[in-house]
């Protein structure tokens, strides 16, 4: 087994993990692998879900859950870490590596304050003894992380936003100046605006303590703007290695370039994303091959016939690739190809035979003690027949709610909604036919697909039961036709006999498209269908989005907080803050020339490094 | 929620809880009309039937007036703390009562601690020892406890440290503090092994699923002390279930005793109760019951209250995401 060091030419890195394998009983979750972090470095390891990432960054600080086992050496600043007792880790915790998680809503204790999380963790220092220095200590603590508020500290987690969660989650993680500070996935479960600060202030943090820095993240891009090294992690075992800036010009790997390429640019709209086919396998069915082996365009025998070791092929660069010199320029080849401008979409000026319209639509819901929250203020809203139209919101936007009006889950408070001619704004209130031919118009996707379909049913039955629904229902469900409607999201008909529970979430998504269009819809409502799915199944699902619209002249209202998701499939949208519109137009100009302060705060906050186009 | 917020939370709980008592006090008194036969003969009790009795029972209970006249001229005195005259001994049944009262209360306040304290630290154990040997015979435990009725228990218990080891006394209430503690062990031990099992139960399910937490975890990580990990962050946590099962426990606790009081023959409420249902003696049977009721109805609102105070959520309601 390889247990080359990815070394960066220093003898004494701050933390030197060397063949770490962690695995589940006999069941191997990694192979075993190397990683170094210097002292004021910024590393990332990067990966989907099951690659093992969180559990690595665990087992670093001694924190695995009960069941999980590791091998191998964890040295921090020569003491090893492995052969520890729980009592000398814990002089080790907090003082030297600390870590940060990625929820910030269960990462604190629901029954203590804010500033209490720090105020436990200076206990132990004798200058602290006394209770006004550590209340002072707590403030100037809470000050690094940007809150001046003072009632922050005696607030109770459930009474702050995510935002200032993580915030003082961070204070905590730090109040004992660690020298390595792991943050796994530290902004995920934020709002984009709210990611973007949280990014910022672990920057600045990191720079001004000196302090090492690992970042587990699923998202290169952000990577690379944050760190200074890189490790990709798939299914247990890293295939590549080297600085940020060398792997963004020119990735080694085939997954790292199929990562880099899944990820819709926010900067332009291309013809079809390059996606990787399949899904990402579980380290422990990919055992004695190269993990990537099958879902690369590339891979011959030798890809299967071993492990790949990590070897270097440049100064601070490691690959896993075995056949990298030979297929190099196909993957430049294909980067250069990749990111082409799609031409322009052309525009449609005309509003008269929208398929939908909302006016003036407002939906109040009733608060705690009756005071009524508006989660929608006066939005108006047009879709054509066959347009894709974009709704960008946060959390709290209102966005799905509106989306929610519109297929008829709630009723709007005031306001009107067209549905193809037919007034749709209270479905309670329409005529029996009148809503039978809305609900076969305008089909709903949902965010979590395993949470829509019935556990209990398999693929068939869900598919049959809706086309049992569409118009002419005297036509039978046949298998042809549910193999048809298989083969329209790029499934075979083998899937019919399957139940939710074996499926990927992009399969699930793509059945729970598939049953969307079985009553042959003009419209298609997406609440964030593709944001639950690993980077890698987002394309491929967002390039069927695509193809759908093309084959069946489907309009979308595509609900998403993603404008890089947005700017690929929508040719206008509306920007929703707050439950208003603020502002609304073609994607292109509103993208790239934000108007409203707002809009550009959100674009600001994609994250984007410098030499985003390089070959 | 401020200070007076809380005012506020207590006072609407009485409110509710008042109208109950009302409720639960019109069916004590109709037991009179309900027992089988003539009223006047149920509170004649052991008395000879002759005529000047039968009126003075007809007089002093106004059994001549319209039911609900009769039920608010009942009421009337039981506020005043008048509860009638036990037909036994004819002494009034709120002195009775007071003679028994002190048993019943020390057994089952020693009985609430015992599984309290002893349920809670037994459901920690498991939990931290999660599928060891040491979490299996605990459950065990818990099981062999509440499927065995608290008299079985008792009279296992008499025979073995009793009639046996002779390390306990076999009946009597005791006389002062540390002799009566000694008289009671028994019985509240075997009071507490029929429910100790719900407190051990509840404990071990909330401290497993707390110690998987985040808040636990990112505890860990920043290098806390275990004793604080464990007391301040999954004991505290895992406790609020156990506070709000603490209501129904110590109720099932009361409602055993009056088992208990007969196994072991302790001159208790319950044994009280007994002997009154047993001589059909209605005004003392009226009495344990409205106490019994009220005792079930103020639990159940101090339940509520330090639940309240306990879980921060509660008290300050949570804000809108």
């Amino acid at each position: 087994m390889n247990t080359h060091v990815a070394s960066t030419g220093h003898e004494n890195p701050l933390l030197r993990v060397e063949g770490l394998a962690i695995s589940h009983g006999a069941v191997p979750i990694t192979t075993p692998l190397s990683i170094a972090v210097e002292r004021g470095e910024t590393i990332a390891i990067v990966g989907e879900s099951g690659s093992g990432k969180s559990l690595t960054a665990r087992a670093i600080a001694g924190i695995l859950p009960p069941g999980i086992n590791a091998t191998g050496t964890v040295t921090l600043d020569g003491i090893s870490l492995m052969g520890l007792s729980e009592t000398e880790l814990r002089k080790i915790r907090g003082f030297r590596v600390s870590m940060l998680m990625q929820d910030p809503f269960t990462m604190l204790n629901p029954l203590m304050r804010g500033g209490d999380h720090i105020d436990e963790m200076l206990r132990g220092r004798p200058e602290f003894a006394s209770r006004a220095p550590r209340a002072a200590e707590v403030k100037r603590r809470l000050a690094e992380v940007g809150i001046v508020e003072d009632d922050v500290a005696r607030r109770m987690p459930f009474q702050l936003s995510g935002g200032m969660c993580q915030r003082v989650a961070l204070a905590a993680a730090l109040a004992r100046d660690p020298e390595l500070l792991i943050a796994d996935e530290p902004s995920t479960a934020l709002d984009v605006t709210t990611q973007a600060e949280i990014i910022r202030l672990l920057r600045r943090i990191q720079r001004e303590r000196h302090m090492s820095l690992i970042l587990i993240t699923h998202n290169l891009r952000l990577a690379f703007s944050t760190c200074e090294r890189i490790y990709v992690l798939y299914a247990g075992s890293l295939l590549e290695v080297g600085d940020a800036a060398a792997v963004e010009r020119q990735p080694y790997h085939p997954y790292t370039l199929g990562l880099l390429l899944s990820e819709p640019p926010a900067d332009i709209r291309v013809p079809r994303l390059v996606a990787i086919r399949g899904s990402v396998p579980q380290a422990a069915d990919v055992v004695g091959r190269c993990g990537f082996a099958d879902r690369c365009d590339w891979a011959k025998q030798i890809c299967r016939a071993g492990k790949p070791p990590l070897v270097a092929r440049d100064i601070g660069r490691l690959t896993a690739c075995v056949r990298q010199d030979e297929i190099q320029c196909e993957l430049d080849a294909l980067r250069t190809a990749a990111l082409c401008a799609a031409p322009a979409t052309p525009r449609r000026d005309e509003t008269e035979g929208a398929l939908v319209r909302i006016d003036a639509l407002v939906k109040t819901f009733d608060g705690p003690r009756g005071h009524p929250i508006c989660a929608v203020k006066h939005v108006s809203l047009r879709i054509m027949p066959g347009e894709s139209v974009g709704l960008v919101g946060e959390s709290g936007s209102g966005k799905t709610t509106l989306g929610r009006c519109l297929v008829g889950l709630e009723t709007p408070t005031a306001g009107d909604i067209r549905i193809d001619g037919i007034a749709a704004a209270d479905f309670g209130a329409m005529a029996k036919a009148d809503r039978a031919r809305v609900r076969r118009t305008i089909q709903m996707i949902f965010q979590d697909p395993y949470s829509t379909l019935n556990p209990r049913h398999s693929v068939g039955q869900a598919l049959s039961e809706a086309l049992r629904a569409s118009a002419g229902a005297a036509s039978a469900s046949t298998p042809e036709r549910i193999a048809a409607l298989l083969a329209d999201v790029g499934l075979s008909a083998a899937y019919a006999t399957r139940r939710p529970a074996s499926l990927s979430g992009g399969e699930r998504q793509r059945v729970a498209i598939a049953r969307a269009l079985a009553v042959k819809p003009a419209i298609l409502v997406c609440d964030e269908p593709v944001s639950a799915l690993d980077v890698s199944v987002q394309a491929q699902v967002l390039n069927l989005f695509k193809r759908l619209q093309a084959e069946h002249g489907l309009s979308y209202l595509f609900i998403t907080h993603d404008l890089a998701v947005v700017r690929q499939i929508a040719e206008r949208i509306y920007v929703l803050y707050l439950g208003e519109i603020v502002e609304e137009g073609p994607t292109e100009r509103v993208i790239d020339d934000p108007q409203h302060p707002y809009t550009r705060r959100l674009v600001e906050s994609i994250p984007r490094s410098a030499n985003q186009h390089a070959p | 929620m401020t200070g007076s917020g809380v005012v506020v939370f207590v006072m609407r709980r009485f409110a509710v809880a008042v109208p109950l008592l009302l409720i639960i006090s019109f069916g004590v008194f109709a037991l009179v009309h309900i027992a089988p036969g003539d009223p006047v003969r149920s509170l004649l009790g052991a008395r000879a039937s002759d005529p000047a009795t039968l009126a003075a029972i007809r007089e002093h209970y106004h059994l001549d007036d319209p039911f609900l006249i009769q039920y608010f001229k009942w009421l009337s005195k039981v506020v005043q703390g008048d509860l009638g005259v036990s037909i036994l001994g004819n002494r009034a049944v709120t002195s009775t009562i007071a003679d028994r009262l002190g048993v019943t209360i020390f057994l089952s306040l020693m009985s609430a601690v015992l599984v309290l304290g002893l349920g809670v630290v037994l459901g920690a154990v498991g939990a931290f020892r999660r599928g060891t040997r040491l979490d299996r015979a605990v459950v065990m435990f818990g099981v062999f406890g509440i499927s065995s009725p608290a008299f079985v228990t008792g009279i296992f218990l008499l025979y073995f440290f009793g009639a046996l080891l002779h390390w306990f006394p076999i009946f009597g209430p005791g006389t002062g503090f540390l002799n009566r503690a000694w008289h009671l062990t028994l019985p509240a031990l075997a009071l507490a092994i029929s429910v100790m099992a719900i407190v051990i139960k509840i404990t071990r399910a909330a401290m497993i699923e707390e110690l998987d937490r985040d808040y636990v975890t990112f505890a860990r990580a920043r290098g806390l002390s275990s004793r604080r990990i464990t007391f301040a962050y999954v004991l505290r946590n895992a406790l609020i279930p156990v506070v709000t099962a603490a209501g129904l426990i110590v109720v099932g606790i009361v409602s055993g005793a009056i088992y208990v009081e007969v196994t072991f023959s302790l001159p208790g409420l319950g044994a009280l109760t007994i002997d009154a249902v047993q001589k059909r003696d209605i005004p003392t049977i009226q009495g344990t019951t409205l106490l019994f009721s009220v005792f079930v109805v103020l639990v159940n609102l101090a339940t509520d209250v330090i639940y309240m105070l306990i879980d921060p959520r509660i008290r300050f309601g949570r804000v809108e995401s």
